[in-house]
């Protein structure tokens, strides 16, 4: 069992807490993750690793109520327990393997989408304390779902913010600050790190492609595992089988096959929203809901 | 009563058991353990023994049921095994300690495992733990995996009086006992939980959550007092064939289907954690896992069938296991290769083309070869396709360890006591030979705690 030591509300279904988990603490790094389970019947979850402290022996989490695991965990309270967590699982950021002056020279821009945002800012963070300041690029729906703000304005050196409908910071998605940036302001950057949704990295790969621009991606697909037993997070990347969870979970974006990695996310979206919709709403439930494949 | 015949053991039916995930072998009673034990003939040379990985004094144990005293032999079988209860189901007794009885050359040998596996349930029955060591060594010693490799390790070293603690990455001890082997051949609650708390009862420590290479590393563990290490960490990485179609939703690695019905719950309908139901499943490969993922799948409703590249002959499952499975209505496709997995425009499986295949000349492994016959290609309709295929090491550890040598298959290289090429390491189980079974594992555990103790005492 996992002590909860702070629960936040950072929106209307994404929440943070913070979990005492010395092995995770002790040695994560930015881009590795953890699998969490809630309770003792519990799925088990990957996700990524939003902070870390290695003095007081904890990890923060950020995540999104998306299927009965998710929502059960977003119902527990800071001083309660959570069944289990383990990592850090995959490889770090390959940017923690860069020497000094090497990675002081870099010109690095983030591109966080959504929920994307919480392990973007890690790895902003990470580089602040190396002493280098990258620009970042957050883009989320609508205002109300924007998360840590002031925390990634704290260690940005600059920091776009733009939303879908316009209503906070500028109008579109990100791809057009990209555009933006790259092309009307003439920025140069070394290397891109996309992170968010399967169709934001595709869409921010195909135009980095364009600008000659090497990308980095971070996938979140299904596991079970997370230590490369179970082969259930493979993804074609230059056209080789990698598991997400032992070579991944960054990969080179131009590389990685999104339409099929996309295909593979749908697995078990009906499967686990069934599940939660069991629970919410028991025989009340006849599908249209786009998240239970229908009244199967 | 015929001495040359064993007294048969009950079974569920085939069509019932083939709808439920209760244990199909219903096992021994007291009348029938002590006729089926009275058959022994009580060899002084017994050749049983030296058939059996973990030296199991088999006449010894056979004598005290003969007299009806249960608790006896399981004291006797306490002395070398761990695990009774297991390896009374899993072991391939067939080629081991039954392969060499002598009542097998004129009739059917010892049931040897039966009575094993009647003994530890009337032992855990009537509360009987293996007695703790009572002489106390002040060392540590960290044991990689919860599988039969690493409980038995530390079985052994806790009973000379070690300090042991396993370290488990999933959140659940017992490794392939529990993420691999299902329900009906190897019961968790009665079984595979009783016997590790045993372990426990020794006073083993298991620290779950934990994976050697991430959350910690070997030679941090050396840092944290522990004065010798086990790595039991088990097979790995699936295997796919690399053929076009097999990325598609539908298709399974035998690891995640088996670990998602047997780990996660996934074959009980009220469990959170659900899996695909197919209706029509492939499962391709011809071993043990193999079968036991196409008799979960059966057991979930499908139609099911093997394909598998050669005949029937080189099955490499225990022949326990096929004869189970054809009774509870899985369909064999030998001599027979997948070549494409077919899709829907959606991106799921929606039928599997296969070659049929003749055998050659036998290839290195002394089996016939496998050829493809030209233009036999056919296609089988199914909605799901679980790859059996073996397993290629898992790199967590050796990556993160200076010092320890691999082979050119990823496999750590350790001597018959289980060093290693570090200093104060022992290995031994999968993580060594690649993927074999549950009692070969629990045989290198037992050389590797001999080994560790050795190399202990002489520090």
């Amino acid at each position: 069992m996992y002590k909860i030591l702070k629960k936040e509300i950072l929106t209307d279904n994404i929440f943070l807490m913070d979990i005492e988990a010395h092995r995770v603490a002790d040695n994560c790094l930015p881009g590795q993750f953890v699998i969490v389970r809630a309770t003792e019947d519990g799925e088990r979850i990957p996700l990524t690793i939003c902070d870390y402290s290695r003095e007081d022996g904890t990890v923060t989490i950020v995540f999104q109520v998306l299927g009965a695991g998710t929502h059960i965990l977003s119902g527990l309270e800071a001083g309660e327990y959570i069944q289990d967590i383990v990592g850090p699982l995959g490889r770090a950021s390959e940017l923690t393997e860069l020497p000094m002056d090497e990675l002081s020279k870099k010109k690095i821009l983030f591109v966080a989408g959504g929920v994307g945002t919480a392990p973007v800012y890690p790895q902003v963070k990470w580089l602040k304390e190396q002493g280098v300041d990258a620009d970042v690029i957050v883009g989320a729906k609508s205002k109300n779902i924007l998360i840590l703000e002031n925390e990634m304005k704290a260690v940005a050196g600059n920091l776009y913010i733009t939303t879908d409908d316009g209503s906070y910071g500028a109008h579109g998605m990100v791809t057009s600050v990209i555009e933006k940036l790259v092309k009307e302001e003439g920025k140069k950057y070394d290397v891109c790190i996309a992170i968010g949704p399967m169709i934001m990295m595709k869409f921010v790969c195909k135009l980095t492609k364009e600008l000659d621009l090497p990308t980095i991606v971070s996938l979140n697909p299904i596991m079970v595992d997370g230590t490369g037993m179970c082969g259930a997070c493979r993804v074609s990347v230059g056209g080789e089988i990698k598991f997400a969870c032992v070579d991944g979970p960054e990969f080179d974006g131009h590389l990685v096959d999104f339409d099929q990695a996309m295909k593979r996310q749908q697995l078990y979206k009906s499967a686990e929203g069934r599940a939660y919709l069991k629970e919410q709403e028991g025989a009340s439930h006849h599908g249209g809901c786009g998240h239970c494949g229908g009244d199967e | 009563m015929d001495v040359n015949k064993r007294i048969p053991v009950r079974e569920q039916d085939p069509k019932v058991r083939a709808t439920n995930f209760d244990e199909v072998c219903l096992g021994y009673d007291m009348e029938e353990a002590v006729n089926e034990a009275s058959r022994c003939l009580g060899c002084k040379n017994a050749k049983c023994v030296s058939g059996c990985p973990v030296s199991i004094d088999i006449p010894g144990f056979i004598a005290q049921l003969k007299e009806g005293n249960v608790e006896g032999a399981f004291d006797v079988i306490s002395e070398s095994s761990a695990l009774p209860a297991i390896c009374g189901r899993v072991c391939p007794q067939e080629s081991q300690c039954e392969g060499q009885c002598i009542r097998g050359i004129k009739g059917d040998p010892i049931s040897i495992g039966k009575l094993e596996r009647f003994t530890a349930d009337w032992a855990k029955a009537n509360g009987i733990k293996p007695k703790k060591s009572e002489t106390v060594i002040d060392k540590k010693v960290a044991v990689i995996g919860s599988g039969p490799a690493g409980l038995t390790c530390a079985g052994d070293l806790a009973k000379l009086g070690y300090k042991v603690t396993i370290f488990e990455a999933l959140h659940e001890a017992g490794g392939v006992l529990v993420y691999g082997i299902p329900e009906f051949r190897l019961p968790k609650e009665a079984v595979v939980k009783k016997e590790i708390e045993n372990i426990k009862a020794l006073g083993v420590e298991i620290e779950t959550n934990a994976i050697v290479g991430k959350s910690v590393t070997i030679d941090g563990l050396f840092e944290e007092g522990f004065e010798a290490v086990f790595i039991g960490s088990g097979a790995g990485l699936p295997k796919f064939m690399g053929i076009p179609g097999e990325q598609a939703n539908g298709v399974f690695s035998a690891n995640e289907y088996l670990t998602r019905s047997n780990l996660m719950k996934a074959f009980d309908e009220n469990s959170t954690t659900p899996i695909m139901r197919g209706k029509k499943v492939a499962v391709v490969g011809g071993g043990n896992v193999a079968m036991d993922a196409a008799r979960t799948a059966l057991r979930l409703g499908a139609e099911t069938h093997i394909v598998y590249r050669r005949s029937e002959e080189e099955l490499p499952a225990r022949a326990e296991e096929v004869h189970h499975a054809k009774e509870e209505g899985v369909i064999f496709d030998l001599l027979t290769n997948p070549v494409e997995i077919l899709t829907n425009e959606d991106g799921w499986v929606s039928g599997i083309r296969c070659i049929r295949m003749e055998l050659g000349a036998p290839d290195a492994s002394g089996r016939r070869r496998p050829e493809e016959v030209a233009g036999s290609e056919f296609d089988i309709d199914v909605d799901m396709v679980i790859m059996s295929l073996g397993t290629s090491p898992n790199p967590l550890i050796s990556s993160t360890t200076e010092g320890l040598d691999i082979n050119k298959r990823g496999c750590i290289v350790a001597e018959d006591n289980g060093s290693t090429s570090k200093d104060g390491v022992f290995a031994g189980g999968d993580a060594v030979t690649g993927a074999a079974t549950v009692i070969l594992a629990m045989g290198a555990g037992k050389a590797a705690a001999k080994g560790i103790h050795e190399y202990l005492q002489s520090k």
